[in-house]
């Protein structure tokens, strides 16, 4: 069953299983349904808009409604690849004349997006955990993306779930970078590990790990500087200090987190694909989604390279940062179509 | 280097065209669909690249294009002229006030490169305007937003003006600026909090800010990796602020540069600077017409030339050239001129910047790593001033103290005093004249002599340049 036909069963509550089950898991559901619809407000607005007008505008469909509508899928930041595949699967249907009406142009298109974003994640996928011992979790990403801030917000969830965190501040390069990730220690109340500015990141590394196990924590949160993923030696630097890591612990770190900002175009593939290759990444945390940004290239980069998101950034505060949940982030994304199509 | 991608892209489209001996106006509809798919996957705002696709096409389907014998290189340049037009045509001067001290904003979303682009924008406005700025640490949100500017200003020995983060921004806006007037600190460089252009409180902010300070440019600054969404931000930016310019960040990265060719058209305020690297020097004002030229491969001559000449010291180049010729170049004039190169930026940036050099294949995936210089001065420094002089009398045994002497391997000696031989053996036939071997450098095929014809172009810009500047000597 593709994700379309999910969201669509949950919404007229046609439901395989017994009612009952499924109104406690929507009560429960309730308010991080609301985070996610309301933290993609402003991405989902203007798309909705746009394609209700493009379905107005046109009668048949040409060749103008197909550059129309790719014009509209790419500016809304579906992204180029995604695109072309919805443009393509669309022109098939017509052509096999499963499309007689606009109503029926505006399921396939709805259906195919809702389905790929499925495609792409198809289950959500948590942080995996290092049953027996201490759980070490790497963030990498370019310049400027979130990853101090992303930091943060992981460690003060933790330490709601009543876990031992320690921060290091792998970032020795950027000027205040340091002092961010200690306020924001101070402020979750995690320990924060660090050297001077200009210091060996490799090194803090390892006085991270090392004071992790004196001390028994439970997660060690490591910070790196953000560096642009076709600097071979940044990249490279990178690898020294993953390789520190497995060292000391063999099977660590056991997430390599890849911070991505929403905004970020096609470049996000070539991100994606460069750290990949250096740090096998595990995961993918989409920030500023609170924007009008949509992240579309997830989707580009899950067919791609199989990565999937793990968290996304809906808003500023604490517990804006959500695990990642398919279902959710495209009802948020799509609502007002998808009940249009109901 | 940014664009890379792109430049691949197109150069496949219009490779095509070339080899056609007649072009046809079906020939240019293909080609415009190439573009037109190339420009969207770099992120070009579509309504920017429907217009830029349909001019260009109403333009080379003319007859006069048509029917000329060079039609493909006709076509291409169009899209030369026409992105050089998208992105402003000619290039803008940043504005200074006629009564000091000239007030700047710079404003944009959380991890555009705000701080540091502050820091840059200081340390170029001393350095080529000979102008005394005051940095201001507005953002009072980020944790240790104002330590990362009073580091930067360190770094700098610039002043940093910060009344920690209890008081609100527009307080510390108007406070900076009359401490600028104070110690007569001639620009203020505003530095704001990152925020979200829907955000409608802090949008607020930036008003009241730039109504009590009243700046002479407002600077937007986009991260060069920004898809589909940037020309939203800038369009909500410039409607709430009315922006002055933008600088363009991280285009140092692999990105493909959709924002740095719709955010022109769509906002219609220039692109006045780039930010090219992680240093605090690597600013660069932006050419329309030279980004154009690398966009589609044709390197960028003008800015090799310029960034030479603020290295090298003419005199000190000519004295350099003398001793080539005599064949009296040593090993001292090797490592001074490797310093000087490197400050001119990465090698493989500037190796890119040659016409035709990114048709090698293999160039972009070379990297030169800043360590490999490092030890090549080590081994040099290790030897005497009678070796440097005469690297012919580097006996093994000597060879061996200056392995050790330099903690690198025998056999990186060997190989630096191999290729100082060769080198030097080079230098002395190009001066005398001889330029055989040099011609395969360009490339061969069709792209080869698109490299010609724009390194002949190239070099006829350069030197009416130079004599521009000669007379401005004068």
């Amino acid at each position: 069953m593709g994700l379309f036909d999910k969201i669509k069963k949950a919404f007229t509550g046609v439901e395989d299983k017994p009612v009952e089950k499924v109104e406690k898991t929507e009560e429960a559901n309730l308010g991080e349904i609301d985070k996610y619809e309301k933290g993609l407000e402003k991405s989902r607005s203007s798309f909705s808009r746009k394609m209700n007008e493009l379905f107005a505008n046109f009668r048949y469909i040409d060749e103008d409604f197909f550059e129309d509508l790719e014009d509209i899928l790419i500016e809304s930041d579906v992204g180029f690849e995604a695109t072309m595949e919805i443009s393509d699967k669309l022109r098939y249907e017509a052509q096999v004349n499963n499309v007689k009406s606009m109503k029926d142009a505006e399921r396939v298109i709805v259906e195919t997006m809702v389905d790929m974003y499925g495609e792409v994640s198809p289950d959500s996928e948590s942080i995996h955990f290092n049953k027996d011992g201490l759980t070490i979790i790497l963030f990498v990403g370019v310049n400027g993306v979130g990853k101090t801030t992303t930091i943060a917000k992981m460690a003060h969830q933790f330490k709601e779930e009543g876990k031992k965190v320690l921060l290091v501040a792998g970032d020795t390069f950027r000027a205040g970078a340091i002092e961010q990730l200690k306020v924001w220690g101070s402020r979750v109340g995690a320990e924060v590990v660090s050297t001077k500015q200009g210091g060996d990141p490799a090194a803090v590394v390892f006085d991270g790990i090392k004071q992790a196990q004196d001390q028994q924590a439970d997660v060690l949160f490591i910070d790196t500087a953000g560096r642009l993923q076709n600097k071979k030696n940044l990249m490279n630097e990178l690898d020294k200090m993953k390789r520190v890591i497995t060292r000391e612990i063999p099977d660590a770190p056991h997430e390599v987190l890849l911070v991505l900002d929403a905004t970020t175009g096609q470049n996000a593939l070539n991100q994606a694909k460069q750290f990949r290759e250096t740090t096998n990444v595990t995961g993918i945390v989409l920030t500023k989604l609170d924007g009008t940004a949509k992240g579309g290239i997830v989707l580009a980069i899950g067919k791609e390279l199989g990565i999937p998101v793990k968290f996304v950034g809906l808003g500023e505060t604490m517990n804006d940062l959500r695990p990642f949940n398919t279902e959710k982030f495209v009802y948020g994304l799509f609502s007002e179509l998808i009940r249009d199509t109901l | 280097m940014a664009f890379e991608g792109l430049t691949g892209r197109l150069q496949d489209a219009f490779s095509a065209l070339r080899k056609k001996g007649k072009v046809t106006e079906q020939d240019v509809r293909d080609v415009m669909r190439e573009v037109r798919l190339a420009l969207l996957e770099a992120d070009v705002n579509y309504k920017v690249v429907r217009d830029f696709v349909r001019t260009v096409r109403d333009k080379a389907i003319g007859e006069e294009v048509l029917n000329s014998l060079s039609a493909g290189q006709q076509v291409v340049k169009i899209v030369n002229d026409e992105m050089t037009k998208l992105m402003g045509g000619e290039q803008e001067k940043i504005i200074f006030s006629e009564r000091p001290p000239t007030v700047y904003m710079m404003i944009g979303l959380q991890g555009a490169g705000k701080t540091t682009t502050a820091g840059k924008l200081a340390n170029y406005l001393r350095k080529h305007e000979n102008k005394k700025p005051l940095l201001v640490a507005a953002d009072i949100y980020r944790p240790a937003a104002i330590d990362q500017l009073q580091t930067i200003g360190k770094e700098l020995e610039m002043p940093v003006f910060s009344m920690g983060d209890q008081v609100s921004p527009v307080e510390i806006a108007k406070r900076g600026v009359q401490q600028a007037k104070d110690e007569n600190r001639d620009v203020v460089i505003i530095d704001t909090a990152g925020r979200l252009h829907i955000d409608e409180g802090l949008m607020d902010e930036l008003s009241e800010i730039k109504t009590v300070v009243d700046p002479d440019e407002v600077f937007l600054v986009v991260d060069a990796m920004t898809g589909q969404d940037a020309v939203n931000v800038a369009q909500s930016f410039n409607e709430k602020l009315e922006i002055s310019s933008v600088i363009l960040t991280k285009l140092d990265g692999d990105t493909r540069g959709g924002a740095a060719l719709s955010i022109r058209a769509v906002t219609e305020k220039p692109i006045k600077f780039t930010g090219t690297g992680e240093k605090l020097d690597a600013l660069e004002p932006f050419y329309p017409e030279r980004m154009a030229n690398r966009i589609l491969g044709m390197g960028d001559i003008l800015t090799l030339i310029e960034r030479a000449q603020q290295e090298v010291d003419e005199d000190r180049a000519r004295e350099m050239a003398e001793k080539m010729k005599e064949n009296t170049y040593d090993l001292n004039d090797f490592i001074e001129q490797m310093d000087q190169v490197r400050n001119m930026g990465p090698l493989e940036d500037l190796i890119k910047m040659i016409p035709g050099m990114n048709n090698v294949p293999g160039l972009d995936q070379m990297q030169v790593d800043p360590k490999d210089l490092d030890h090549m001065k080590a081994i040099v420094l290790s030897m005497t001033p009678d070796e440097r002089q005469d690297p012919d009398v580097l006996s093994q045994k000597r060879r061996k103290r200056i392995s050790n002497g330099s903690a690198r391997p025998l056999v990186e000696v060997n190989r630096l005093i191999k290729q100082f031989k060769e080198s030097k053996k080079m230098m002395s036939k190009v001066s005398k004249g001889n330029m055989s071997g040099m011609e395969g450098l360009l490339g061969n095929g069709p792209k080869g002599k698109m490299s010609k014809l724009a390194m002949k172009t190239m070099t006829r810009k350069a030197n009416k340049n130079k004599k521009k500047i000669k007379k401005k000597k004068k």
